[in-house]
């Protein structure tokens, strides 16, 4: 841990301008992980933020930390490279619902079970946007808007949270984007929290889901202790509307991080080959 | 597989060299299996035309592999008389057989091992010392305790009685140790060694066969050495772990086969783009598809060099014999890391799963050196224009270096563009970086002289270089080019190489002689050649190389 500093949110942005529409819920991501970023304390050297791709995987360009803006829905196995590699950093991935859940959900229930100690935010917004809106994973079955299925898709959407339970992810909050305090919050104290942390942010896709600015009329705050045993979580969830937000899980698993130790010389090792 | 193991270590102690390759069928434990093995008074990297000894434990499945066991007339075939008479693929070879009791010899001792009694037989026919043997199985057996080596020195010794009424076969001629000191490593173990003696100090890999051995051996030698390996979810995870473990800072490689570098390829694309160096260590096998996993082919040359969509530059590499394994990778690392860009080490199941007794490796000076951005840098750009194409590298942690890496095209700075000026200039410099590099003389192993030359890589340098001896003994002048460096191509080097040369002849183990095209995709060649190619798993023999050449004669 390096000295405290006094970065504000606005050192954490960078001068690059988003290609976001005006009004997409990213822009409160955007400043809500930025604001996070300022309250660790931490210079900015020292955060790493690793996305895929979408909309919301351009994330990183607009921050001032060391970025990665990889391929489509493998955020999770560079961020895990970069932790593993280096321990010493902080470790924050970030991207899309279809990035993370669709092309990259191998990696999300990965990530959630190995327990690497960084903190991934999903920017759900139940659609695919960079592609122009698209069904994702956690699209309603019956949402018939776009040409690709146009009667809808006929697929129960998955519960991101509830994946992440069922995985073993160690720290599971649920944010809205038109509540960017509080996201930024749970960002810190996922954090802080040891262990895979998933950050399930409802960020609405103002173009290809307008409908969705009318989550400001449904999101509520949660009831119940997250710290609880898994068992009470996993009874809460399954009834949750998806729309509950705060802290929604406070595991106690360790974290992952294999050993390390300098115990042999090359010359021992390569003794072995003598003969 | 333990039986081939105490001989090869056994000829090692008494002085000799020796190859070992194996023979594996497709069950997951028992089946078929066979270890085949050259022993020498001279360091060897082939295997020869056929076996002079065939001691069979048993006819299981042997139509299977026959083809993978020549012999000649004067071969000799040992086999227990109670299994039966000799399969017909094997008769077909007319070699001459003998009876070994084996089951009975074995059922006299307590605890007594058939395959003890064959290396027992084995070792006096072809005249390695029992001294040797026994030392050996001491060592091996300390751990399994008084009574299994009691057991099996009796064995051993039994069958070496028992080879006294056998007809004779070739012989070793006595030879004493020379006193150089010698190595017995398999090309996998020699990859993994390679990484680490190169800097390799993060790897992420999917198990696969014949890759899983490199990460086995480098599993504990890396935690021994301050490095971390991960076993990742899939090759999509491993690759990208990979990115993201050089990415911090860490030399990092990850190793494979055909399968797994398939699915890899998009991520390779990004470690080009965003200027990630990393290493890849695809071992070759039987393809397409999950083809022959434990058997050896050199088809994945087109995807290594061209699976990549867009343009792609990136160093491809290929060890030219076992040994050879640790010196191309150690260089591979260092490739990765000073050009900033994936380097593919193309190893084959041929390499990686064969031991060899051969002359300690000598030490290469090549070492994980990567230009990073330290200090002054209020102007960074990550992807800025230099000389050599090669930017510095800021490590996260480095105050002020800040940045993005990035797939998508950008500018200097590493903010996305898709300006055309800018993907010219980026494009222009990921090319130039590989190609005004000096890759210096171990482009390729070039020997002898001649209007003639032989082309080939990897595992096929061996037989090829065997052959063109036997040709020379004949008083033929031939020239042998093994390829080490595949990308980028060095048309300029291989014209001085191809200087006076007349007639090519290319060896290659793929059906559809990629290689050749590859040539012929890069470099001038004469215009008369022949082409010497095959798919796996039957390796070109020294005998099929030669009797093309002694046509040139
Ligand atoms: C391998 C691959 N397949 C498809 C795409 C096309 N693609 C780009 S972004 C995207 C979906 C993004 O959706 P999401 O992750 O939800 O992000 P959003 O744009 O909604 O923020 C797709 C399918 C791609 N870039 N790479
Ligand atoms: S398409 Fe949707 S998700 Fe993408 S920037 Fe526009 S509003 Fe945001
Ligand atoms: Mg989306």
């Amino acid at each position: 841990m390096t000295v405290q500093t006094s970065l504000t949110a606005q050192d954490f942005k960078s001068d690059v301008k988003p290609i976001w529409c005006p009004g997409c819920g990213d822009y409160a991501v955007l400043s809500a992980v930025t604001k996070a970023m300022a309250e660790l304390g931490r210079p900015r050297e020292d955060i790493a933020f690793i996305s895929g791709i979408g909309c919301s995987s351009r994330i990183p360009a607009y921050t001032n930390v060391y970025g990665f803006h990889g391929v489509h829905g493998r955020a999770l196995a560079i961020a895990a490279g970069v932790k593993l590699a280096r321990p010493d950093l902080t470790v924050i991935a970030a991207g899309g619902d279809g990035d993370g859940l669709s092309i990259g959900g191998n990696h999300f229930m990965h990530a959630c079970r190995r327990n690497v100690d960084m903190t991934y935010i999903v920017m759900d917004n139940q659609v695919y946007g960079m592609t122009k809106g698209q069904a994702s994973p956690t699209t309603a079955p019956d949402w018939c808007n776009s040409k690709l299925t146009p009667e809808g898709t006929g697929i129960s959407p998955v519960e991101p949270a509830r994946l992440a339970l069922a995985s073993g992810a160690n720290f599971i909050a649920r944010g809205f984007a038109g509540n960017p305090n509080e996201v930024a919050r749970l960002i810190v104290e996922g954090i802080h929290h040891p262990g895979f942390s998933f950050i399930h942010v409802l960020s609405p896709c103002v173009t290809y889901r307008p409908e969705q600015r009318e989550w400001k009329n449904v999101v509520h705050p949660g009831e119940g202790d997250p710290s609880k045993a898994i068992a009470e979580a996993m009874q809460r969830l399954s009834t949750d509307d998806g729309y509950t937000t705060g802290v929604l899980f406070a595991g106690t698993r360790p974290a992952f991080m294999p050993a390390r130790h300098e115990k042999a010389s090359m010359a021992e090792i390569e003794g072995k080959f003598l003969s | 597989m333990t039986a081939g193991q105490v001989l090869l270590d056994a000829a090692s102690k008494a002085g000799f060299y020796g190859l070992m390759t194996r023979s594996m069928g497709p069950q997951i434990r028992g089946g078929e299996a066979a270890a085949l093995l050259r022993i020498s008074t001279r360091p060897i990297s082939s295997l020869d035309d056929h076996y002079d000894l065939l001691v069979a434990f048993d006819w299981g499945n042997i139509n299977r592999f026959a083809a993978e066991l020549p012999l000649s007339a004067d071969s000799l075939v040992l086999a227990d008389p109670t299994h039966g008479a000799m399969p017909e693929p094997i008769a077909a070879y007319g070699a001459r057989a003998a009876d070994l009791a084996l089951k009975d010899i074995a059922a006299t001792i307590p605890g007594g091992r058939v395959n003890m009694v064959g290396v027992g037989a084995a070792a006096a026919l072809i005249g390695l010392p029992l001294d040797a043997v026994l030392q050996v199985v001491t060592t091996q057996l300390a751990r399994k305790g008084e009574a299994v080596l009691a057991a099996s020195t009796a064995a051993i010794k039994a069958g070496a009685e028992a080879a006294a009424a056998l007809p004779a076969t070739a012989r070793l001629p006595e030879h004493a140790h020379d006193g150089a000191p010698r190595w017995n490593i398999s090309g996998n173990e020699a990859a993994g060694l390679g990484a680490l003696r190169g800097g390799i100090k993060f790897v992420a890999a999917y198990p696969i066969t014949p890759a899983t051995e490199v990460l086995e051996w480098l599993a504990p030698a890396l935690e021994k050495t301050g490095g971390v390996l991960v076993q990742a979810e899939d090759e999509l995870a491993s690759i990208n772990m990979v990115i993201g473990g050089s990415f911090a800072g860490l030399p990092s490689l990850t190793a494979t086969s055909g399968p797994g570098l398939a699915l890899m390829t998009e991520s390779l694309g990004l470690a080009v783009a965003s200027e990630t160096p990393l290493v890849l260590v695809d071992v070759m096998r039987g393809g397409p598809s999950t083809g022959i996993p434990t058997k050896s082919e050199q088809s994945d040359l087109n995807i290594a060099v061209y699976g990549l969509h867009g343009d792609a530059p990136h160093v491809v590499v290929a060890p030219t014999s076992i040994t050879d394994c640790l010196f191309t990778t150690q260089w591979a690392v260092y490739l990765a890391e000073a050009l900033q860009t994936p380097a593919l080490v193309l190893s084959d199941q041929a390499m990686g799963q064969s031991r060899i007794v051969a002359p300690q490796p000598q030490p290469a000076p090549f070492k994980a050196q990567r230009l990073v951005a330290e200090g002054g840098l209020e102007t960074y750009q990550r992807y800025a224009l230099t000389d050599s194409g090669v930017s510095p590298m800021a490590i996260p942690g480095t105050p002020g270096g800040q940045y993005v890496a990035d797939g998508l095209e950008h500018n200097e700075r590493g903010t996305p563009s898709s300006q055309a000026s800018d993907h010219q200039a980026q494009m222009d410099k990921r090319a130039d970086k590989l190609s005004t590099f000096d890759y210096g003389a171990h482009w390729a192993d070039i020997e002898g002289e001649g209007d003639i030359a032989v082309i080939t890589w990897g595992a096929v340098s061996g037989p090829v270089g065997e052959a063109i001896e036997r040709a020379k003994a004949q008083g033929m002048k031939i020239r042998q080019i093994s390829l080490r460096l595949l990308l980028p191509a060095s048309p300029e080097r291989m014209a001085e190489a191809l200087a006076g040369v007349r007639r090519i002849l290319i060896a290659e183990q793929t059906h559809g002689q990629q290689f050749t095209k590859f040539l012929r995709a890069h470099y001038d060649l004469p215009a008369e050649r022949v082409v010497v190619n095959r798919p796996g798993p039957l390796p070109i023999r020294p005998n099929e190389i030669l009797s093309r050449l002694l046509a040139w004669k």
